[in-house]
């Protein structure tokens, strides 16, 4: 068992996510770095879909009560057991009474915490994930609390490893972010698409994993904002009038009613979801060959840092 | 990754068929690599894995399938009946819709009421229907001022639209009722009570039943009539 001492502000239960309902207004959820997510479990033993935490900006801490292992990925954050410091991309193996407490990001935004054997809440539509404004899965669908108890799956202990330095990402101050034009580029002025491209925005504090807020360059449309409402994919940019652009994410709404001026290609989502309120990104646009090579590009570098491939990896 | 079939550029029953009959066949007849579609007014996004299909093979089979909306056979449709209070505690708007419509608040009710109406599709938020079947005589266009918070289970009207908010959040639709009929419950092992092509009705249910009704639905004791 795992005791939550303090929660962090928004920390979640998440596996790969819950697929085939977005027809229902249910989104997959899931994590936002699925690379991070994968490698975690990996270092813990686990299968790739098994239930672990997803951190914000500041991580938990929390007493083991068992004897189980640890991996933390994603942003990077200070790590430590009974205080001392602890790596991350690393197996750490816990025993009970273990103090751990994960800090502050200091680059990116997500961390990831997988514990050997993965966390055992009921699985809700197939998956383990939390879906916070549909209060659907993970713990009661809601982010963790202090004095909340996690259960875990019994398992074997892993042998303990550390991600090669090579592998592990990096995380740009600026990411560019690749995507594809459309489906409505054409209700945008040259201007627009313009100031789209060769701006920088700036990651709002409203963003959250519905949705990135943005705020850069006046993105102008020629005629009006709304079109007849239709589903939005992961990684499609809303444009409503104030031309600044939405970034839809894990827990987007299956539809919307704004223009898409683009989509974000699905290799690059962790690299938005990593962007800290304030700091900045890029876009450039890539065409769909393109953007099919780099999806395998990113497969393949996922599965080169988890050491096979990545059974389960999202389809969107 | 997910691609968008357009079928038409207008809100139409005609059209909409056709994008649930597009999502009938791709379901169907397996297309190779589909993973997950998601119907609205017009149009059919489709998410596919790329390491199972290619945009151009996809794409081809998807156009193939398009051309063969306008006579597929859909299966027959769901007949939902939902309780529906239209008291103007809960029907925020009826009064005032009525007056701008010229007509007296129980005629609005037995015209909204009366009415059988399509699900085109779910969306938005968990469970929430976007219908099709609003009499002419009682379309006005949204309100001037969206409301902050609309609660859950509220009946509203939008011109050709009608929706029931299916979880608290904000809205433009004139409000006419409430149904205590539990369009989201996350609790359930069916979370969603609507599907697209579903046909809806509304029946008036006086304060004292919706009370009781919402008493079982909370003990989850109550579903509505499907047939």
């Amino acid at each position: 068992m795992i005791r939550i001492v303090e929660p962090g502000p928004q920390t979640t239960v998440q596996d790969l996510g819950r697929f085939g309902r977005l027809r229902y207004g249910i989104p997959p959820s899931g994590p936002m770095d699925v690379r991070a997510f994968v490698i975690a479990n990996r270092l813990v033993g686990n299968p790739d879909g098994a239930a672990a935490l997803e951190c914000t900006l500041l991580g938990p801490r929390f007493t083991v009560e068992v004897p189980c292992a640890i991996a933390v990925t994603g942003a990077d954050a200070p790590v430590s057991v009974n205080g001392v410091s602890a790596e991350s991309w690393a197996t750490l193996v816990l025993s009970p009474g273990d103090v751990v407490r994960i800090g502050a990001a200091r680059a990116g935004l997500r961390l990831y915490l997988a514990f050997s054997g993965g966390l055992d809440v009921p699985p809700v539509l197939g998956s383990r994930a939390t879906y916070l404004r549909g209060r659907l899965g993970g713990l009661e669908g809601r982010s963790l609390k202090r004095d909340d108890v996690l259960r875990l799956f019994a398992a074997a202990l892993p042998s303990a490893r550390t991600l090669p330095r090579a592998q592990i990402p990096t995380i740009d101050s600026e990411p560019e972010i690749r995507v594809v034009l459309g489906p409505e580029a054409e209700r945008f002025s040259e201007a627009g698409i313009a100031a789209f491209l060769s701006g920088t925005y700036e990651m709002l504090p409203q963003s959250d994993r519905m949705g990135a807020r943005l705020a850069g360059p006046r993105i102008a449309h020629t005629r009006g904002h709304d079109i007849i409402s239709d589903g939005i994919a992961l990684g499609s940019i809303q444009v409503p009038g104030d031309g600044q652009p939405i970034v839809l994410l894990v827990d987007r709404q299956s539809t919307g009613g704004y223009t898409k001026i683009a989509t974000v290609g699905s290799f690059d989502i962790a690299r938005v979801g990593q962007v800290k309120p304030g700091q900045r990104l890029r876009f450039r646009a890539v065409d769909i060959p393109e953007a099919h090579r780099l999806r395998r590009a990113w497969e393949a570098s996922v599965a080169a840092a988890a050491g096979g491939p990545v059974a389960a990896a999202p389809a969107a | 990754m997910a691609l968008s079939v357009e079928l038409g550029d207008e809100i139409s029953q005609e059209i909409n068929t056709r994008v649930r009959a597009l999502e009938f066949l791709i379901q169907a007849k397996g297309v190779a690599g589909v993973v997950e579609t998601v119907p609205s007014f017009r149009s059919l996004l489709v998410y596919y894995d790329p390491s199972l299909t290619d945009f151009d093979g996809l794409t081809a089979a998807l156009g193939g399938l398009a051309e063969q909306t306008s006579t597929a056979v859909l299966p027959p449709a769901r007949q939902v009946e939902l309780p529906c209070c239209y008291d103007p505690e809960f029907g925020l708007d009826l009064l005032a819709a009525a007056e701008r419509l010229a007509m007296s608040p129980d005629e609005l009710v037995r015209a909204h009421a009366g009415a059988e109406y399509l699900v085109y599709f779910v969306g938005f938020t968990p469970g929430l229907p976007y219908m099709a079947g609003v009499p002419e005589r009682i379309r006005l266009p949204r309100l001037e001022t969206p409301r902050v918070k609309v609660p859950a289970g509220s009946v509203g009207l939008g011109g050709s639209q009608f929706c029931i908010y299916s979880v608290e959040s904000p809205g433009g639709y004139w409000l006419l009722g409430r149904t205590p009929a539990p369009l989201y419950d996350p609790r359930a092992e069916e979370p969603t009570l609507l599907r697209p092509g579903d046909r809806v009705r509304m029946r008036p249910i006086d304060r004292a039943e919706y009370d009781a009704i919402a008493t079982r639905v909370a003990a989850r004791a109550w579903r509505p009539s499907v047939t």
